[in-house]
């Protein structure tokens, strides 16, 4: 009896080991990519050629002329452009899914079935494909000239985000519809349940919203290399760095697209992580107990 | 249930309909119909009544300026070419300016838009005045602007919430959407130079794609293929090596899950872009992964992985596993927790092994659970640009083909476009994505539990 509870316990032994090391490897796998950006951001010799996984000697400069040396790219522009883009476009699209997911929700009008069918629908094409023509609506309105391409591209990112209310539908049907209905018997209207009671109870799903919004100019480059074509000084980081990996520049700059690489990431992984909890309470629900 | 439902569907339901208003209507509500806005006037809805008005000379207004003339050049997209007049006086080439059918069909389409748009002003302009005309017959309170605004704010607050929004897919995907759809009927592209001036050729462009014996169909009959099975292999690889990680990571005796779990999100945490582009240098003939394995002695030649096509295929379904693995993870932990622990029990009371609770209560539960969220996966995997687009191009390329071995109907969408400027033949592309996408959903969604049997798992 004795031997059949050791030979139990040390097959479970074996089994844990063999897990713990089996996830080590594969953290390892996941990590290795990341480890070797931060590494490379730091090398000291330039090119894209290397010969050994750690670097021989390393510098800070990659950073330092990342942000001094504007003439050929310019990320510190770059960065900018972005940040405007992004805060604009994320205003108006927080908006517009807030709006659109709360009349989804909670009111009932004719066109609400219809509304939700044509945006299934046209989930299903693909997202560029109208690509084209929305530069040429663009071009013909004069939105595709100088400084007009940030507002050409803050339309761009937030004009029909109003097909994407699913996350924050579901979150609004969570939230008891008892509340709403004591509130009109006090007399309110429904734009003061919708700013006083369903907004307030929504904090996890407006962060959600927000930083979603807010990521999508940092993360899209088809856009906006379609967009912004030639015209360098509107160029968002993503297609800045997209470029410094073209044939011209790679040999020069591959240890700045490296340093530019940790630079973006680093705050959108922040911006990340922290959204998880609240993505994960959104789906949890509003109201609980 | 039924009463239910017709009461809900009375909710809408209005006396003041424009059937209603063409049988009853009086001599102010019947002088609406041309000109709008007068019914309200009369009623001394003058706000509401100006509104209407403006918007219909502002519509006469713009028909005659420009949308007429939009509409009758839009059967022919023009025919002027653009000339060349030699300028004896300055001794250059003249050009004279020709008709833009890109242009045309773009006003064209802009005005049928402002079209349909009128007519429904049209008919609410003439409800709303017959609406007055009852109201007043019966001696009841008409609105006035104020009264209005403040409806705007309660019983109508999803007219003043949705406008916007509907304002921007309309202008922003609608009328984009059908503008490029229309192209596809026509022979814009650099072929035999129409990139200034096109006609309709009809179906003559979806005959070319799917015809076996062209060029152009055998590539289209091949990315459709690949794009499928990448499709399947990227949904289902991710969904099963996601959830297995899921559930080691849960076991009870694995420590540390919050850290192993942190290891994996990182993963996400980092934009998909820059990661991409990463693995495409680090796979690169000269790169880090190859370097590394010929300086270790166990390779002589870099691997080819964007150079053969097997190898390219692989390569791209492996990295995909990379990226989607840990976002499944994140996605089915919370399910898995789920998962009544009795079945478990009464499985282990059985004798069943690990492999055996899998296979009979795990993944059908899981299945049962997330077939939605596995159908938005696979629709997202036939889209999945970025990873073709940034990882491997869609190489390697045969010499003389636009379709590379990895390119997904997107990634060639974009290619016949913006690269090749082959615009009609990329419309059809971007039509069949959808139909293929179309006829997953609708099959798989017919056939799955959650669909047949809305009562629950068991």
């Amino acid at each position: 009896m004795a031997n059949k509870v050791k030979s139990y316990k040390q097959k479970r032994l074996t089994t844990n080991i063999i897990v713990h090391v089996f996830l080590a490897i594969l953290a390892i796998v996941w990590l290795v990519p990341i480890f070797w950006v931060i590494l490379t951001s730091f090398r000291a010799e330039p090119g894209s050629y290397v010969s050994s996984f750690f670097p021989k000697s390393y510098t800070i400069n990659n950073y330092i002329r990342l942000f001094t040396e504007t003439n050929v790219l310019n990320f510190p522009r770059m960065f900018m452009n972005t940040l405007i883009i992004a805060i604009f476009s994320c205003v108006i699209s927080c908006f517009f899914v807030l709006s659109v997911a709360y009349c989804m929700s909670r009111l009932r009008f004719k066109i609400r079935k219809t509304y939700m069918n044509i945006a299934m629908i046209l989930g299903l094409f693909p997202g560029f494909m109208a690509m084209i023509a929305v530069y040429y609506i663009l071009k013909v309105v004069g939105l595709s000239e100088g400084a007009m391409i940030r507002v050409a591209l803050i339309l761009v990112y937030s004009a029909s985000s109003g097909l994407g209310f699913y996350i924050a539908k579901g979150f609004f049907d969570t939230i008891p519809k008892a509340l709403d209905e004591a509130a009109y018997i006090d007399g309110a209207t429904k734009w003061q349940v919708f700013t006083k009671i369903t907004i307030p109870l929504s904090k996890p799903i407006i962060v959600y919203t927000v930083l979603t919004a807010f990521l999508a100019p940092w993360l899209d480059f088809i856009f906006a290399k379609v967009i912004c074509r030639a015209s360098s000084q509107y160029y968002t980081v993503a297609i800045g760095l997209w470029n410094m990996l073209d044939v011209r520049y790679i040999d020069q700059w591959y240890t700045r697209f490296a340093a530019g690489a940790v630079c973006v990431s680093i705050p959108i992984a922040i911006l990340f992580v922290y959204m998880q909890k609240f993505y994960a309470d959104g789906m949890s629900g509003a109201v609980k107990g | 249930m039924k009463k239910l439902f017709k009461k809900k569907k009375s909710l809408y339901d209005t006396p003041y309909t424009f059937q209603e208003a063409v049988i009853n209507g009086d001599k102010w509500t019947k002088a609406n119909f041309v000109i709008m806005g007068i019914g309200n006037l009369v009623h001394k809805q003058i706000v509401k009544g100006l509104l209407f008005l403006f918007s219909q000379l502002a519509f006469i207004f713009f028909m005659i300026m420009y949308g007429f003339n939009c509409l009758v050049m839009l059967p022919s997209l023009g025919t002027l070419e653009q000339g060349e007049v030699w300028n004896e006086a300055k001794g250059i080439y003249e050009y004279t300016q020709g008709d833009q059918s890109l242009l045309i069909l773009l006003f064209g389409v802009a005005t049928i838009f402002l079209f349909v748009g009128f007519i429904m002003m049209w008919r609410s302009s003439i409800k709303s005045a017959y609406k007055a005309q009852c109201l007043a017959y019966e001696g009841k309170h008409i609105n006035s602007i104020v009264d209005d605004i403040k409806d705007l704010f309660d019983k109508d607050l999803h007219k003043l919430l949705l406008t916007g929004p509907v304002l921007g897919i309309l202008i922003f995907n609608i009328l984009p959407l059908i503008f490029m759809i229309s192209m596809a009927f026509t022979n814009y592209s650099i072929i035999d130079k129409h990139l200034v001036l096109f006609d309709w050729v009809g179906l003559d462009n979806f005959v070319k794609v799917l015809n076996f014996n062209d060029t152009i169909g055998q590539q289209f009959w091949g990315v459709l293929s690949w794009t499928i099975i990448w499709a399947i292999f990227a949904t289902f690889l991710n969904y099963i090596f996601g959830m297995l990680l899921a559930i080691v990571i849960n076991r009870k005796e694995t420590k540390g899950k919050a850290f192993w779990r942190f290891c994996f999100i990182l993963s996400i945490a980092v934009p998909q872009f820059v990661s991409l582009l990463i693995m495409r240098t680090m796979l690169q003939p000269n790169g880090a992964i190859n370097v590394l394995l010929m300086n270790a002695g166990l390779i002589t030649d870099p691997l080819p992985f964007f150079g053969n096509v097997l190898w390219a295929r692989v390569t791209v379904i492996v990295i995909n596993l990379w990226v989607g693995i840990p976002y499944t993870m994140l996605q089915v932990t919370g399910i898995l927790q789920n998962i009544p622990g009795e079945l478990y029990e009464s499985a282990k009371v059985d004798g069943a092994n690990a492999f055996v609770t899998f296979f009979k209560i795990t993944l059908p539960y899981m299945l049962f659970v997330t077939t939605p969220y596995l159908i938005t996966t696979f629709t997202a995997n036939i889209n999945n640009f970025n990873v073709i687009y940034l990882l491997s191009n869609g190489d390697p390329t045969p010499v003389g083909a636009t379709a590379g071995k990895t390119d997904l109907l997107v990634t060639w969408l974009y290619k016949l476009t913006v690269d090749k400027q082959y615009y009609n033949l990329g419309a059809v592309i971007g039509i069949m994505t959808f139909v293929v996408l179309a006829i997953v959903s609708l099959v798989t969604y017919r056939n799955t539990g959650s669909y047949k049997n809305e009562e629950g798992f068991m």
